[in-house]
C-alpha cells in the first residue's frame, strides 16, 4: 500500500489549515484552521508510523491529541473572554501587544 | 682688568673643574641651650595659629603678640649663634632630631633640624630684619582693620622660612618651602578685594608652584639615588652619584631657585607682587622667599660642586637675572616696581656668586645679608613715602620730599649709599666681591656684574632724585609727613645695619665662618691686582649715578610718563616683555589645547559615544515596528520561518 495518497492529503490539509490562519480573521475560524494542521500532521505521523511497521508515529499522534485538546480548552476560554470584553471575534482586533 | 680673549670666552663651560669639593654635612647632636632650638620655628608658628584661630578677641593685642614672636626667636637665635661662636671651628653644625616624620620600607624621613653656621647667619636675618618689619608694621598696618590676620600671615611666613633654613632633610626643606609660597600668596593678596592684587597673589603662587615642581621632582631623584634626602645622608653619598644624575639634580634645584627667587625665566612673579603691602615686599624681598633659592643653591653646595654644567647654569641664570632686573629697575616709575627690578637684579648677584664654587658661595651669603639689611631698609622707606603720599606709588608724583621727611630721606639715603655700593658702606663690600670673584673666574661675567653694578648706581640714583630730590610733583591733596617712631625707629636700625653690614667681612671673618660649610676657598687668579677691579667698579657707579643725575637731577621731571620713548625703555616698562612671553609660549598655547581638547571631547569621544547610542536607539526604534500586535502577521513570519528550516534542511538532505 502506497503512503503517498495519505502523505498528500496531509500536506493539503495542512496547506488549507495554514492558509487558513493566515487569511480568516474569525478567531474560532482561526482555530479550527490550527486543528486542521493539527490534524494534518497526525495523519502524516501515523502514515509513517505504518510505513515503518512501529508505534513511535501512533504514540505522537496521541501526545498531538491530547496536547490539542488542553490547547482547545485553554484557547476557546481565552477567545471568549476577548469576545466578551470587545463585541468581537476578530484576530485583527485584539493587537494592543505590540510597540 | 684682563681683556677679553676666546679662551676667556670658552671657559665658561669649565668654570670648576678644579675646584674642591664640599665637605660632607656632620653635625653633632644637640644638647644644652641647642635642645631649645626647635623653639626658633614654633614661637612665630604657635603666635601665628594664635593670631590666626583666636579670631576678633585677639584684635586688640594681636599685633603685639604678633611683633613678640619674631623678636623671641631672634633672642633665642642669638643666644644659640653665640653659643655657636663658643664652640671650636670644626664643630659648629648642631642637629636636633624630633621625631621620625615618614618611615615606610626604605623610606624614611626624620623631622629633625639643623642649626650650622649657615643656618644661623639666615635664622638672625629672617628673625632681626624679620622682627623690624614687624615693628614696622604695626604702624603702616595700624588704619587696617585686618591688621592681626596680617600679622597672623606675617608670623606664618617667618615661621616658614625659619623651616626652610632650619629643616636637616630636603623634604623639611620644602614644608618650609611650601609654606612660604603658602604664606606669600596670602599676603600679596592680602588686600584682595582689588582684583589685581588677588590676580598677583595668583601669578606668585602658580609660578612658584613651576619652580617647586623642580625641587619636587630633584628630591624625588635623591631619593631613588640615594635612598634618602637629609642632608647628612646626601652630602655623604653626592660623591658616588653619577655625573648625570648630580647634573640633573643641580639644574631641577635651579629650577626651584629660580621660582622662589625670581630669577629668569621664573621672575614674572616679582614685580606683581607689589600689590600686597609694603611690608609684605620687605619681608618677601629682604629676609624671606627670594632668598630662599640662594639658601637652596649654597646649602646643596655639596652637589653642584660636583657638576661643572649646573653650576654654570647658576652663573648664567645669576647674570641674566642681575641684567634683567637692573634694566626693569631704570624705566619703572612706580617706586616700589623700581625696587623690586633692583631685588631682582641683587639676587641676580647672589646666584651668579653661588655658581663660582667656594669662595662665590660665601659672598653669595654675605651679600644676601647686606642685601637683606639695605633692601628692608629700602621698602620700608619707600613704604614711609607711600604713608605719606596718600599710597601714591607714582614717582613721577614725588619730588622734594627730603626736608618733609628728614628720618625717611636719611635713612633711604643710608640704604642707597649701601646698594649702588659707595666706598665704606655694607653693599660695597659683598657687591665689590663678587664683581672680583666673577672676573676671577671668567672675564665675560665679571664684565657682566661690573655692568649690572653701573645700572644699579643709574637706577637708584633715579629713585633717590624722583622721589627726594627735584621739584614738588604732588597730586592734589598730598599733605606729606614724616611717619611714626614705630616705623621710624625700624628704619634708623635697618640704614645703621646698611652702613656697617660691612664688618661681617672684617678680617675675613664670614669667609671662615662659613668655611666649614661650603668649603676652603682657593685663590683665584686675576691678572690685576684687586684694586683695580674695585677702581673699575667704582668708576662705573659713578658714571651710572652722574648719568642718571643729568638725566633725572639737572633736567625737571615731568609729573607723567613721557609716551615717546626708546623702544629699550618700552620693553623694560614692560618687564622686558617677561609676560608677553610667557602669554605667548605657555598661556596661549595651553588655551588653545584645552579648547582643541574640550573639541575632542566634545566631537571625538561623546560624539563616538553618543552617535553609537542614536544608531542602535535609531536601529531599535525601526526594529520595533515589526511588533504590530497582528497575530496573523505573527503567524506569517512562523510559517515562514519553518519554511526556510525545513527548506534548508531538504537542501541539506539532498546536497
Amino acid at each position: 500500500m502506497s503512503v503517498t495518497p495519505f502523505l498528500v492529503l496531509s500536506a493539503l490539509l495542512f496547506t488549507i489549515g495554514a492558509v487558513g490562519v493566515l487569511v480568516r480573521r474569525n478567531a474560532i475560524v482561526v482555530f479550527m484552521c490550527v486543528e486542521l494542521m493539527f490534524n494534518a500532521a497526525n495523519l502524516a505521523l501515523v502514515t509513517f508510523a505504518r510505513q515503518h511497521g512501529n508505534l513511535d508515529g501512533q504514540i505522537a499522534a496521541f501526545f498531538v491529541m491530547v496536547v490539542a485538546a488542553a490547547e482547545v480548552v485553554v484557547g476557546l476560554a481565552i477567545i471568549v473572554t476577548i469576545f466578551r470584553t470587545r463585541r468581537s471575534a476578530s484576530v485583527d482586533d485584539a493587537s494592543l501587544l505590540k510597540y | 682688568m684682563t681683556s677679553v680673549s676666546l679662551s676667556d670666552l670658552s671657559g665658561l663651560s669649565g668654570l670648576s673643574a678644579t675646584m674642591a669639593e664640599a665637605p660632607a654635612v656632620a653635625p653633632a647632636a644637640a644638647d644644652g641651650m641647642f635642645s631649645l632650638l626647635w623653639l626658633v620655628v614654633a614661637i612665630p608658628a604657635v603666635s601665628a595659629a594664635i593670631l590666626l584661630l583666636a579670631g576678633r578677641r585677639a584684635d586688640a593685642w594681636g599685633h603685639l603678640l604678633g611683633s613678640a614672636a619674631p623678636i623671641a626667636s631672634f633672642l633665642l637665635g642669638l643666644t644659640l649663634f653665640v653659643q655657636l661662636l663658643g664652640r671650636p671651628a670644626d664643630d659648629r653644625a648642631v642637629s636636633q632630631h624630633l621625631y621620625t616624620w615618614i618611615s615606610t620600607g626604605r623610606f624614611e624621613v626624620q623631622a629633625g633640624l639643623l642649626f650650622d653656621q649657615l643656618s644661623a647667619l639666615f635664622v638672625l636675618l629672617i628673625t632681626g630684619v624679620g622682627g623690624l618689619i614687624h615693628v614696622y608694621s604695626v604702624g603702616y598696618m595700624a588704619h587696617d582693620e585686618r591688621r592681626r590676620r596680617f600679622f597672623g600671615y606675617l608670623n606664618l611666613f617667618v615661621a616658614a622660612m625659619l623651616l626652610l633654613v632650619l629643616g636637616s632633610d630636603y623634604l623639611v626643606l620644602f614644608l618650609g618651602w611650601e609654606g612660604v609660597g603658602l604664606a606669600s600668596y596670602l599676603l600679596i593678596g592680602f588686600w584682595q578685594y582689588k582684583p589685581s592684587a588677588a590676580v598677583a597673589a595668583k601669578k606668585a603662587f602658580v609660578v612658584n608652584r613651576v619652580g617647586d615642581l623642580g625641587l619636587a621632582l630633584a628630591i624625588m631623584l635623591m631619593f631613588t639615588t640615594f635612598g634618602t634626602t637629609s642632608f647628612v645622608g646626601v652630602s655623604e653619598a653626592a660623591a658616588s652619584a653619577s655625573a648625570g644624575t648630580l647634573t640633573a639634580l643641580g639644574l631641577l634645584m635651579l629650577l626651584g631657585a629660580c621660582g622662589k627667587s625670581a630669577q629668569v625665566p621664573l621672575q614674572s612673579w616679582l614685580l606683581d607682587a607689589m600689590e600686597g603691602p609694603t611690608p609684605v615686599s620687605a619681608l618677601i624681598h629682604a629676609a624671606t622667599m627670594v632668598t630662599a633659592g640662594v639658601y637652596l643653591v649654597v646649602r646643596s653646595s655639596f652637589i653642584y660642586e660636583l657638576t661643572p654644567t649646573a653650576q654654570t647654569a647658576v652663573v648664567v641664570v645669576g647674570l641674566v637675572t642681575l641684567l634683567w632686573g637692573a634694566v626693569i629697575g631704570c624705566a619703572k616709575d612706580d617706586i616700589k616696581k623700581a625696587l623690586a627690578g633692583s631685588t631682582m637684579s641683587q639676587i641676580g648677584y647672589m646666584m651668579l656668586a653661588a655658581g663660582l664654587g667656594p669662595v662665590g658661595y660665601t659672598f653669595a651669603i654675605f651679600h644676601l645679608l647686606t642685601h637683606g639689611f639695605f633692601k628692608a631698609n629700602l621698602f620700608l622707606g619707600a613704604g614711609s613715602v607711600m604713608h605719606a603720599m596718600n599710597d601714591d606709588v607714582d614717582m613721577r608724583r614725588y619730588g622734594a620730599l627730603a626736608p618733609l621727611m628728614p628720618v625717611t630721606f636719611a635713612t633711604f639715603a643710608m640704604g642707597y649709599l649701601a646698594i649702588i655700593g659707595f666706598p665704606g658702606f655694607s653693599g660695597f663690600w659683598s657687591k665689590d666681591a663678587i664683581i672680583e670673584t666673577a672676573y676671577g673666574e671668567n672675564v665675560l661675567v665679571g664684565t657682566g656684574a661690573l655692568l649690572g653694578a653701573g645700572i644699579t648706581a643709574f637706577y637708584m640714583t633715579r629713585v633717590m632724585l624722583m622721589t627726594f630730590l627735584g621739584r614738588r610733583r604732588w597730586a592734589a591733596g598730598a599733605d606729606p609727613h614724616e611717619s611714626p617712631g614705630v616705623m621710624t625707629v625700624p628704619l634708623m636700625l635697618l640704614a645703621a645695619l646698611s652702613v656697617v653690614g660691612g664688618v661681617l667681612l672684617l678680617g675675613g671673618w664670614v669667609v671662615e665662618w662659613l668655611a666649614p660649610v661650603v668649603g676652603e676657598q682657593e685663590e683665584h687668579q686675576l691678572g690685576v691686582p684687586i684694586w683695580v677691579v674695585t677702581l673699575g667698579t667704582l668708576v662705573v657707579v659713578a658714571a651710572g649715578a652722574a648719568l642718571a643725575f643729568l638725566l633725572y637731577g639737572r633736567r625737571p621731571v615731568v609729573a607723567t610718563a613721557p609716551a615717546k620713548v626708546s623702544p629699550v625703555t618700552r620693553a623694560a616698562r614692560a618687564d622686558l616683555y617677561g609676560d608677553a612671553v610667557n602669554e605667548a609660549a605657555f598661556m596661549r598655547p595651553g588655551q588653545y589645547l584645552t579648547r582643541s581638547l574640550v573639541f575632542v571631547d566634545n566631537r571625538g569621544v561623546d560624539g563616538t559615544v553618543n552617535g553609537l547610542s542614536a544608531l542602535i536607539g535609531g536601529s531599535s526604534g525601526r526594529l520595533r515596528r515589526l511588533q504590530t500586535g497582528f497575530v496573523r502577521s505573527y503567524a506569517l513570519a512562523m510559517l515562514g520561518g519553518a519554511l526556510f528550516i525545513v527548506l534548508t534542511l531538504l537542501a541539506m538532505t539532498v546536497a
